[in-house]
């Protein structure tokens, strides 16, 4: 083998071999990642009939906890069970049917509004939309 | 293995019929002087402008153009996607290199005077090329939808708005409504993967179909000596590839090593961020308006800023056809002076926006 | 143009109604202690001054509806008439303000809400009872809420905005020569500062953190005596009250007559409670009364060491995650979730004051498994990183043979041509 011959076959063939350096993560890329979507924007939060009414449940929306509720009416309602006051998580109390933050006694009605304490804003609320066996619960709009 | 590679070759070539393409390529000749160096640069900015458009590519499989999932799914690609990190910090940053080295390109031409007869459309879409470049990186700055992006968004359509007469309009046009929302992001996201990429790529069309058909501008020093030549294809062709390379590893190391940030998501609620500036390549048109007191003489100071820059932009543009000397081939001094003053005026402006954070405040 | 006869009678009606109107005008507005007040200077010159910016100014009132006299009056003497009281003695303050803010028909034309037992509340404070005494060095309505220039303490600026409370007691309160004959101490402000309370109120601006006024009451001040103290702080911590007072400690403290959590936490100085407040080590509380040996002292080390444990755990994986976004990987997921850890640690420290072991280890487990699930993600980060790295190294690798190739390359090209 000639000099010529072997520079000519050093480069094709270490552009071959950087080529597939390159294609081998763009194919990892394209094939599907395991978490199959970005954004969970609908979580099955319950089972129809797991809650009895005037009762609550708490469940992971994402990264943060929300809290499911069946009110004393028969109405679920879902909202944020993070505390707009310091970010402790709230806790459905039947004795009033309220959501109550026992950090510092921050309380919220059914619809998020702030009805006595330190909490500036009012909770997130969620959609709830009942399919088949599974209650799902959505970010609003 | 010659053999096969030659049959294929015999049987594309009677259907294609390469012969005319190979002699033409065989004959194409790259002067070699002591300014050739900077002939690499209109390459690697095609090589740059290629892996922009193949991340891109591979970006829109996994990004949503919605304000509630812009910055989820970013999130999503840098978290979750298999070397998604490494896809998108590639782009991020190979579109700030890909700017810096078309300002260098335009710099080089422009001093070396390639401008001149015959090339002056070379140099007027190379310009448009430029300015469409910018607005890529304008537009797709907002994509992420990150604090910085909106607020930076914000900012630079502010002050579109502010031109006279046709300003709020135009500022109106470009956000899709009153203010940066839902409108804007899929107008932005338009600009960027159909209408900006369709105009670059009929202008790169006709700029790199001008450079084969003209050749190397050789600069008025050196063209009466006699200078060497090498062949187009291949030895240009393989000295482009090792500066392609050298970027490759240099963007590999970057982004392995500074990743770019996610970012906080926009709130449009919260206060603009302190110190709020658009991306560097506008920094330096950012901070003279910052510096340019309220009223000079009768006129509004933003407005006279905004009216030089574009004067300023249509003497760049029309300097083939201004430069006199230079169209006959004869030493033009004058313009290189300008060109030098443009040139530290922008560099100083943006090393001011930098260095003296709160400017003009 | 044409004059008609109506025109004329309109004009005559217009001018005559002026001329009736002027005087009233002039006399509505005319204030003569302000006019001559800011002519003088310094001391006699800010009151004029300062009421332009006070709450009464703005309902209407003025200069005679507290000191008497007649404002229309330009001369002095005829100004300071037999209504005129001039300056109010500090011991005559209080009933002054009362003369209108007790009167319940009267406040009711002006703001209907707004509370009218000021004064019978001042009469239980410690400041009402010494200036019974004769004592005029306490503190009077003017003291807190000032005088020309008063306003709502719902008005940032105003000397009873939550914000600026503090600094209108320790004007007083803080001042060790002041307060010598009184022989309480003055660090209370200076102690405030430093406490958890003050940082919500002033970093914060959570303007539902306590000050002066939230514990010790304002018109009514008195410190809460030992029994009370429990109830005061209850108002904003209801959940560890209720633990506290299921737990065995209840009993205990009442019989010792201690008070409830300030023996624990302080009063002033009320500071984030670390675990450092529990165990047998110096510093911890529990010492204070379980002596070596007993079941208080075991119980105290027990806790000390879960909480220790716990808090090691959330503080190695925040460390991880710091390492791993450093070099570049994205982990605000599992940041996320260690945020949520810290939530169960805020929980569990509440869980201490009700001393229920299992309860608090039941919590703390809930910590746990997510914490397992943090330091997963973390290693799986670290781990991602030094992928990167090695692949470009390969990628670098084999870019840099690619490169020396072509070098090589192009040099034979050179040679050849």
């Amino acid at each position: 083998m000639n000099r010529r011959r072997f520079i000519n076959l050093f480069t094709g063939g270490s552009f071959a071999a950087t080529l597939a350096a390159f294609l081998y993560p763009v194919i990892r890329y394209v094939l599907p990642p395991k978490q199959a979507e970005a954004v969970q924007k609908k979580v099955a939060a319950a089972k129809v009939g797991e809650l009895a009414p005037n009762s609550a449940k708490i469940f992971k929306f994402g990264s943060t906890p929300a809290v499911l509720i069946n009110t004393s009416e028969g109405k679920l309602v879902a909202l944020s069970a993070v505390c707009t006051h310091l970010t402790c998580t709230v806790t459905y109390e039947t004795s009033t049917g309220t959501l109550y933050c026992p950090c510092h006694n921050g309380r919220f009605d059914m619809a998020g509004h702030v009805i006595s304490g330190p909490p500036p804003k009012p909770l997130e609320v969620y959609d709830v939309e009942v399919a088949g066996p599974d209650i799902f619960v959505a970010k609003r709009g | 293995m010659n053999r096969f590679a030659r049959n294929i070759y015999a049987y594309l070539d009677e259907r294609f019929k390469f012969e005319g393409l190979i002699a033409y390529s065989k004959h194409k000749k790259v002067p070699e002087h002591e300014y050739s160096f900077w002939y690499y640069f209109g390459g690697i900015s095609l090589f740059l402008a290629g892996i922009q458009i193949a991340t891109g590519i591979m970006l829109l499989l996994y990004y949503t153009p919605s304000i509630d999932a812009a910055h989820e799914s970013v999130q999503f690609i840098m978290s979750s996607v298999k070397f998604g990190w490494l896809i998108r910090s590639v782009h991020s940053w190979t579109a700030n290199i890909l700017i810096g080295i078309l300002f260098v390109h335009m710099f080089s031409t422009f001093f070396l005077k390639a401008y001149r007869k015959p090339r002056e459309l070379t140099w007027i879409t190379g310009f448009f090329l430029l300015v469409l470049f910018m607005a890529f990186g304008f537009s797709g700055y907002l994509l992420p939808w990150n604090e910085l992006s909106y607020f930076a968004t914000r900012v630079g359509t502010d002050i579109a708005g502010s031109l006279p007469l046709i300003g709020p309009w135009l500022k109106t046009v470009i956000l899709g409504g009153p203010s940066v929302s839902q409108a804007t992001l899929s107008r932005f996201f338009w600009f960027h993967v159909a209408l900006l990429p369709l105009a670059a790529f009929f202008l790169m069309a006709i700029h790199v179909l001008l450079v084969q058909t003209l050749g190397m501008s050789v600069p008025i020093k050196i063209k009466d000596k006699t200078h060497k030549e090498i062949s187009f294809f291949p030895d240009f062709i393989y000295k482009d590839a090792l500066g392609w390379t050298l970027i490759l590893v240099l963007i590999g190391v970057v982004c392995v090593f500074l990743p770019w940030e996610v970012g906080k998501k926009a709130d449009p609620f919260t206060a603009t961020p302190l110190g709020i500036k658009p991306e560097w390549y506008f920094t330096f048109m950012f901070t003279t308006l910052k510096l340019v007191p309220g009223h000079v003489l009768f006129f509004e100071g933003e407005q006279l800023v905004i009216l030089a820059i574009m004067v300023g932009a249509v003497i760049w543009l029309l300097a083939p056809y201004l430069d006199r000397k230079a169209a006959r081939d004869k030493p033009s001094p004058f313009f290189t002076w300008l060109g030098i003053a443009i040139l530290l005026y922008i560099i100083v402006l943006t090393v001011l926006t930098y260095a003296v954070p709160r400017i003009g405040q | 143009m044409k004059e008609t006869a109506m025109t004329k009678r309109l004009i005559f009606l217009a001018a005559l109604t002026g001329l009736v109107l002027l005087p009233a005008a002039v006399f509505a507005q005319k204030n003569s202690c302000l006019e001559c007040h800011r002519g003088l200077d310094a001391e006699l010159k800010a009151p004029a001054v300062g009421f332009a910016g006070d709450v009464h100014q703005e309902f209407g009132l003025s200069c005679k509806d507290c000191h008497g006299g007649n404002p229309a009056q330009d001369d002095v003497d005829k100004a300071k008439d037999k209504t005129f009281k001039g300056a109010p003695k500090r011991a005559a303050i209080p009933e002054l303000c009362a003369s209108c803010h007790a009167d319940a028909a009267y406040m009711r034309r002006f703001n209907p809400s707004l509370r009218v037992d000021q004064l019978s509340q001042y009469a239980t404070s410690r400041h009402g009872q010494l200036l019974k005494k004769g004592d005029a060095k306490v503190a009077v309505c003017t003291d807190c809420h000032g005088v020309h220039g008063i306003q709502t303490a719902k008005y940032p600026k105003s000397q009873t905005f939550p914000w600026n409370i503090p600094q209108t007691c320790a004007r007083c309160h803080s001042d060790a020569a002041y307060m010598k004959p009184y022989g309480i101490p003055t660090d209370q402000m200076a102690k405030y500062k430093e406490s958890v309370h003050a940082a919500a109120l002033f970093d914060k601006k959570d303007m539902s953190a306590p000050t002066c006024n939230s514990c010790h009451g304002n018109h009514g001040a008195v410190p809460p005596d030992v029994k009370s103290i429990g109830s005061v702080c209850r108002q904003c911590h209801p959940s560890t009250g209720d633990l506290f007072a299921k737990g065995p400690h209840k009993k205990a403290f009442d019989d010792m007559g201690l008070s409830e959590c300030e023996a624990c936490h302080g009063n002033h100085k009320i500071v984030p409670p670390t675990t450092a407040m529990l165990g047998t080590a110096d510093g911890s509380v529990c010492l204070q009364c379980h002596d070596k040996g007993s079941k208080g002292y075991a119980a105290a080390g027990e806790l000390r060491t879960l909480f220790d444990g716990f808090e090691s755990r959330v503080a190695a994986n925040a460390a991880v995650l710091d390492v791993a976004e450093k070099k570049g990987v994205e982990v605000s997921d599992p940041v996320y979730k260690l945020k949520d850890v810290n939530t169960v640690l805020v929980s569990a420290k509440n869980l201490v004051h009700g001393l229920s072991l299992p309860d608090i280890k039941k919590k703390l487990a809930e910590g746990d498994s997510t914490l397992t699930d943090v330091e997963k993600a973390g290693q799986n980060a670290l781990d991602e990183a030094k992928f990167r790295r090695k692949g470009l190294i390969i990628a670098t690798f084999f870019l840099a043979l690619f490169g020396v190739a072509l070098f090589f390359k192009i040099r034979s090209m050179h040679k050849a041509g």
